[in-house]
């Protein structure tokens, strides 16, 4: 046996120990997730192919027979589907982050590790769904005859933005939970309300006045823009044109940023104290 | 490898003046409206659970931690754990940790056993690889390979404690701590958890044990350390250790149930114990049809009168073998005199693993009161190559012929 080399305990923190570790537990937690999503169901893995595509029926018919909505922007029901799925990583994530760190309230009460890989895992467990989705909205770009364009490789680029935003929220609300169970009513609220306050059923365009400069305050929006252009139609507006100006632009970054640093502080405030809570 | 003299090896945990209050409310607030209409310092408590502990504990030591509920022995083994953070002070460990508390590791009731098994290896500092390799050893411990993948929701207790257990031991940490495994359990699984302990030992590792099983404290614990009302009130040796944690649950359950009911190990110490061979020598085990000799050598630590000694022999799986009875019948034993007990008893036994047990008892013309209760005080094996049915060989002549 080496000689033992005493190091100190400081107690259970947002981050800590071996890189080594946390990455394998975000795996493991990440994949069991996973799997346990659709255990016992008839068609398993399907589910998360399935389960966006209806989603997107409904949509579609809701919003093109119904309102009558979308006849005017270009290739509308692709634009519908891969907002859909690319909302579904933030509602996701954000809604199965609220009780996920109670929900694990056997391992946090009993054992030290790194609190934040249980938001993280809940993140990545969304993000293997996303990679499962996008094969989907893929084949219906290329169904729909959206040309090829180069900003195709882009999109890791909007899925960054949309996980570390999705992780910023989780965070918070995995954090908060444990001491203000109200947290769960609120979010589920909150999550609804910002779904129609982002362009997701709609591109920015299609409003107007009030309610399209009240949607460019919201940090998702410039996102959702970016994938229209970046994605389906090189020629939709900008989003500088959209919000009426590069400043107005400031407000959703300012949001942005202010909310990963929030989450920052509000995690490594509560994390030390999660086990007590529970 | 073993390490005889472990409180001189390197200190691998090392607590100085850990203090921990926890804010308790009469009302629990859980949502936001709890939190803004109560007013302002109602209904609260501040209640230190540690006062400033400070010890260290030494590379291959088996160390006891005792004391009785709420004295904050639980939140300092959490703290050691590093599942709460101490409010003041410092603790410092050296080496991988598997921790088992409030009966069990960290398991997800939702996940399987081979899944949990695989997440706890992790957590416990090994790499998947390892976790996932693992799986059969834990599962063989435990005994439950057939329900590798049930979920643990629907185990027993039994079942979760097993594989709890498993996980921990399997884990093969550095340094392990333990809270109240004994506690649950069957005969059988406690001798299993003890032999583990034991191997542990030998192989160098740091075991700390919190229990309120003194017996355990006395056979098992290099050191124990009595922790009550959030102060360490004694740190030694076992015996005297068990002594004080008898002394405060006396002192503080008052006296109304009296001295008859006063609690073991406080009336007699056990100074050896041990068997030995037809030729008069110490013996650690016996052979198949050898008579053992047995030794005990007690001290009274007060005033007996007309002591009796119950002992007690049990298989591995607890049954009962035989009893023997000897008694000191109108001897008044004063404090500090000693009681040798020896002679030499005929061997039925098969071949396997046994326990003694001792019992003694004072007071017999008033109806008897118990001085002190030892478990497993020795443990051997009878070695031989004649198995049997039942629990003993008889010496017989019985034969069969045809009429």
């Amino acid at each position: 046996m080496s000689a033992p080399v005493l190091r100190d305990v400081s107690g259970p923190g947002a981050l800590g120990g071996s890189w080594r570790r946390t990455l394998d537990l975000l795996y493991l937690i990440a994949v069991t997730e996973f799997k346990r999503t659709y255990f016992g169901t008839v068609l398993g893995y399907l589910w998360t192919l399935a389960r966006p595509l209806m989603l997107f029926g409904v949509m579609l018919a809701v919003f093109t027979q119904a309102f009558e909505l979308g006849g005017d922007i270009e290739h509308y029901p692709v634009l519908l589907l891969l907002n859909i799925v690319l909302f579904g990583v933030f509602s996701e994530s954000t809604t199965t982050a609220v009780t996920s760190v109670a929900a694990k309230e056997g391992i946090v009460r009993k054992t030290q590790f790194p609190r934040l890989v249980i938001p993280l895992a809940v993140v990545l467990t969304a993000l293997f769904n996303l990679g499962l989705n996008l094969i989907v909205v893929f084949v219906f770009i290329f169904a729909f005859g959206v040309d090829p364009q180069w900003t195709w490789l882009l999109l890791p680029v909007i899925v960054l933005l949309l996980t570390v935003y999705a992780t910023a929220v989780s965070m918070i609300v995995s954090a908060l939970y444990p001491r203000y169970r109200d947290v769960a009513i609120i979010w589920s609220v909150t999550a609804t309300a910002l779904f129609y306050a982002t362009p997701v059923l709609y591109p920015l365009e299609a409003v107007s006045g009030k309610l399209r400069e009240f949607v460019s305050l919201n940090p998702l929006s410039p996102i959702f823009e970016l994938a229209h252009r970046w994605i389906i139609d090189a020629d939709a507006p900008g989003l500088v044109e959209l919000t009426g100006g590069a400043t107005r632009l400031l407000v959703p970054i300012g949001i942005y940023v202010a909310t990963c640093v929030f989450a920052v502080w509000t995690f490594n405030r509560e994390a030390p104290r999660i086990a007590e809570a529970l | 490898m073993t390490t005889d003299t472990p409180t001189t090896g390197p200190v691998v945990i090392e607590a100085r003046d850990v203090r921990k209050t926890f804010r308790v409310s009469t009302q629990r607030i859980d949502t936001l409206k709890e939190r803004f209409t109560r007013r302002p310092g109602a209904e609260v408590r501040d209640i230190a659970a540690l006062k400033g502990v400070s010890f260290d504990v030494h590379q291959g030591e088996f160390f006891g931690i005792v004391g009785r509920n709420g004295s904050g022995k639980s939140t300092l083994l959490k703290i050691l754990a590093s599942i709460y953070r101490p409010d003041a002070g410092r603790v410092r460990m050296a080496g991988r940790l598997a921790p088992f508390i409030e009966l069990g590791v960290g398991f997800d009731a939702e996940l399987t056993a081979r899944e949990n098994v695989a997440l706890n290896g992790v957590l416990m500092g090994l790499s998947r690889r390892d976790a996932s390799r693992r799986l059969g050893s834990v599962l063989d411990f435990a005994e439950l390979q057939e329900f590798a993948d049930l979920k643990l929701k629907n185990y027993s207790s039994g079942m979760l404690v097993r594989l709890a257990f498993a996980v921990m031991v399997e884990a093969d940490a550095d340094i392990m701590l333990i809270d109240e495994v004994l506690a649950v359990g069957d005969a059988a699984f406690a001798r299993k958890c003890m032999d583990v302990f034991r191997d542990k030992r030998e192989a160098g590792r740091t075991i700390v044990l919190v229990t309120h099983d003194m017996a355990t404290v006395q056979s098992f614990c290099d050191r124990a350390m009595v922790v009550h009302d959030g102060e360490v009130t004694f740190l030694g040796d076992p015996e005297s250790a068990a002594l004080e944690y008898y002394r405060l649950n006396f002192a503080v359950e008052g006296t109304e149930r009296g001295p008859d009911r006063e609690v073991p190990d406080l009336n007699v110490s056990v100074l050896d114990a041990h068997l030995c061979d037809p030729e008069g020598a110490r013996a650690e085990n016996a052979e198949q049809g050898v008579p053992i000799g047995l030794r005990l050598v007690l001290e009274a630590r007060r005033e007996l009168a007309e002591p009796g000694f119950a002992i007690h022999v049990y298989n591995e799986e607890g049954q009962e073998i035989f009893g023997l009875n000897p008694a000191l019948a109108h001897v008044l034993v004063s404090a500090g005199e000693r009681i040798l007990i020896d002679g030499t008893l005929e061997n039925p036994l098969l071949p396997g693993r046994y326990f003694i047990d001792l019992w003694v008892a004072r007071d017999r013309d008033q109806g008897g009161a118990l001085a002190m209760q030892r478990t497993h005080l020795l443990d051997f094996v009878v070695y031989g190559t004649r198995p049997g049915a039942g629990n003993v060989s008889v010496v017989n002549d019985v034969r069969a012929r045809v009429e």
